[in-house]
């Protein structure tokens, strides 16, 4: 078991012409992930790694049966992208692409809700169920199966934490990625919900960072949880005013900072490491 | 990227927000001009991007042409903040009755913009927010159907708004979401939104930040970008795709992701040392950029050892690797330098850098724990 895509997922691939779709699409066939699809406004008919193109989403999901999609399209074509996924049924999104307007997400969640279908992301590493399916661009074999749920709002860091479990012999259930933009599909709490009721998930890795809050409303859900929740929270030296890389990441009139984050973990009884590495040892220990 | 009050007011007077005139000059003289010309007591302002103008003396009010040019040459050789003072704005001493707060934002939560109100207007919202939340009123606009007229009546009464001035209120809320909207703004803001003695609202102060990722779509906004607020390396990393924060400390580090490069600054300083900078060279990194930001990280004299921490996913390791190389060449002066390199084409990288001499390490702890120890080195 897993949470978001498993061996049933059937991908379909946004910007597989392009350098990285291309790139990633044959990373994602390597691990064992059902690409069914691919889709390019002008390029239908092409193939690509061995999955065929369809000039529209509506086409490839027809053909093809898709209800999963990863997005690695331009920033300025994202949107329609997932708008165009939402309107042909498909049930998940994964949208890797970095540099979305905020506002433009905004009007996408509030139409993605009332199509009931869910995003991860955007500018996210996507979501991986270690031997069954990989659908973004975390490297496969820094993966193992096994009972550790992994949820991060970072893309690299995210790789050091699963790179540090499968160290210590800590499998993965599920690792996703939320992602590191003010407006993304899917926060901590719904992710965490979905692990709480995973039967395969026994404990769940949490990787926050500075800005925003969503981390302190992940550790008031946590105290609902009957699974062990540990923490980690990158920027304990980020200066407040300035955005650290990911448009999200940014301390603003003196909240969103790493240091209220730990204190609201740690009030909900959540262990918070110092370091990735510590972050594995406290997961090893709560589940032990 | 945060706009000026003279150029948030231009743009909110275009959506039919009550401005007062303010024309802005870098002259003490042609200050004394405008005040002589309105023939009435001004507030000189200064422009600069950084909160706390008042508190610092950047605000000051003026009763004569003369008083205004004196106060003008004060306020134009401030720094404030760090950032000199290059330009004022100059206005009529306005006749203020009362003063509110105005302002939209990005719920974050909600994943919707909101519209604040407050009768606790003039003073810093945020200092509001903390010690008495209850004084903000708020209302969450839906992204498709934008702010209703409901919604404008509810934060008036919140308010306390005398019902006469509703009408107006409206429109002027209407026009700061248009704004807030239409520019892709991060923030629209007006603080103070007076009543005047004659009865009247206007927006005495304005500010707004943009959406950094939203820029291209407005080139003309984009061109309104002042170099001389940015520092040369903060330029050079834009220019170049890279996003880069100088910190202060020793450690120079260049890493693919916000995160990780956060968590590794966090860890330089659990090894006791204080990194230099931040430096993300984001997702699928070519050569020429990593070299970039090689050259970025040691235009700091600080930065005495160089940690790379690269964990490949969309990046790959030997792009990197042959940056980190050709960057070498042309670089102006010389430190240690350590390497991790892990994930995509992780073994073609590492073969890339084996032959030239820069200290690989297998794990970020020990990355650390090597660039830290050759720092001290290169300082001793």
């Amino acid at each position: 078991m897993s949470i978001l895509v498993d061996k049933n997922t059937r991908l379909l691939v946004q910007g597989i012409t392009g350098r990285e779709g291309e790139f990633h699409t044959r990373k994602m066939i390597e691990y064992g992930t059902r690409v069914v699809a691919g889709v390019t406004p002008g390029k239908g008919g092409m193939q690509v790694a061995g999955v065929p193109v369809f000039d529209t989403v509506a086409q490839a999901v027809r053909a093809t049966g898709a209800n999963t999609s990863v997005v690695y399209v331009p920033a300025r074509a994202a949107a329609d992208a997932m708008y165009e996924e939402a309107d042909a049924g498909i049930r998940l999104i994964v949208c890797i692409t970095e540099g979305i307007p905020v506002h433009e997400m905004m009007r996408v969640c509030r139409y993605l809700k009332e199509k009931n279908v869910r995003l991860i992301g955007p500018n996210c590493p996507g979501v991986i169920s270690p031997g069954q399916a990989k659908v973004g661009i975390t490297p496969g074999h820094i993966c193992c199966p096994g009972p550790i749920g992994v949820v991060s709002r970072s893309g690299t860091l995210t790789y050091e934490v699963i790179w540090a479990l499968s160290e210590r012999g800590l499998g993965q259930s599920t690792c996703v990625g939320i992602g590191g933009d003010p407006i993304i599909g899917s926060d901590f709490v719904e992710i965490l919900a979905l692990f709480e009721h995973d039967p395969a998930t026994r404990g769940v890795v949490l990787i926050g960072e500075i800005g925003g809050t969503d981390e302190e409303r992940a550790a008031a859900f946590v105290e609902t949880m009957s699974k062990p929740v540990v923490a980690f929270v990158a920027g304990r030296t980020a200066p407040p005013g300035k955005r650290m890389g990911h448009a999200g990441a940014i301390i603003e009139g003196g909240t969103g900072t790493a240091a209220e984050k730990i204190a609201a973990f740690q009030r909900a009884g959540i262990r918070v490491a110092s370091h990735p590495a510590e972050l594995a040892e406290l997961m090893a220990r709560a589940v032990e | 990227m945060k706009l000026h009050e003279y150029q948030s007011k231009e743009i909110f007077a275009r959506y039919g927000v009550p401005v007062p005139p303010g024309p802005i000059t870098a002259s003490p003289t042609e200050v004394r001009e405008i005040a002589a010309r309105l023939g009435r007591p001004v507030v000189i302002k200064a422009q600069v991007l950084v909160g706390g103008r008042g508190k610092a003396g950047g605000i000051r009010r003026a009763a004569t042409p003369a008083e205004a040019e004196t106060v003008a040459a004060a306020i134009l050789s401030m720094e404030i903040k760090g950032q000199p003072v290059r330009q004022v704005l100059v206005t009529e001493a306005a006749d203020i009755v009362q003063e509110f707060y105005l302002g939209m934002t990005i719920d974050r939560v909600a994943r919707q913009p909101v519209l604040m109100a407050s009768a606790a207007g003039g003073v810093d919202i945020e200092t509001v927010a903390r010690a008495t939340p209850e004084r903000i009123a708020r209302v969450r606009v839906d992204p498709f159907l934008g702010l209703r007229d409901y919604q404008t009546r509810d934060l008036a009464l919140a308010m306390g708004l005398d019902a006469r001035l509703v009408p107006s209120f409206s429109a002027i809320a209407r026009g700061l979401e248009r704004a807030f909207v239409e520019t892709d703004a991060a923030l629209a803001e007006i603080n103070p939104l007076a009543i005047l003695s004659d009865g009247t609202l206007a927006a005495l102060d304005a500010k707004i930040v943009l959406d950094d990722n939203a820029l291209t779509r407005h080139p003309d906004l984009a061109t309104l970008r002042e170099p001389a607020e940015e520092t040369a390396a903060e330029c050079a990393a834009r220019e170049n795709g890279l996003s880069y924060v100088q910190i202060g400390g020793t450690i120079g580090c260049m890493v693919n992701g916000a995160g990780l490069a956060m968590a590794t600054m966090d860890l330089i300083r659990l090894h006791g040392a204080e990194p230099a900078n931040f430096l993300d060279i984001g997702g699928g990194a070519k050569a020429d950029r990593v070299a970039a930001g090689l050259r970025i990280i040691l235009t700091d004299p600080n930065a005495r050892a160089v940690l790379f921490n690269i964990f490949g996913g969309i990046t790959r390791c030997d792009e990197v690797a042959r940056g980190i190389l050709a960057a070498r060449e042309g670089l102006p002066r010389q430190v240690p330098m350590v390497a991790r390199l892990v994930g995509t084409n992780e073994v073609e990288g590492r073969q890339i850098l084996a032959s030239a001499n820069i200290t690989p390490a297998a794990s970020l702890m020990e990355a650390t724990e090597k660039t830290v120890a050759a720092a001290r080195g290169a300082t001793a």
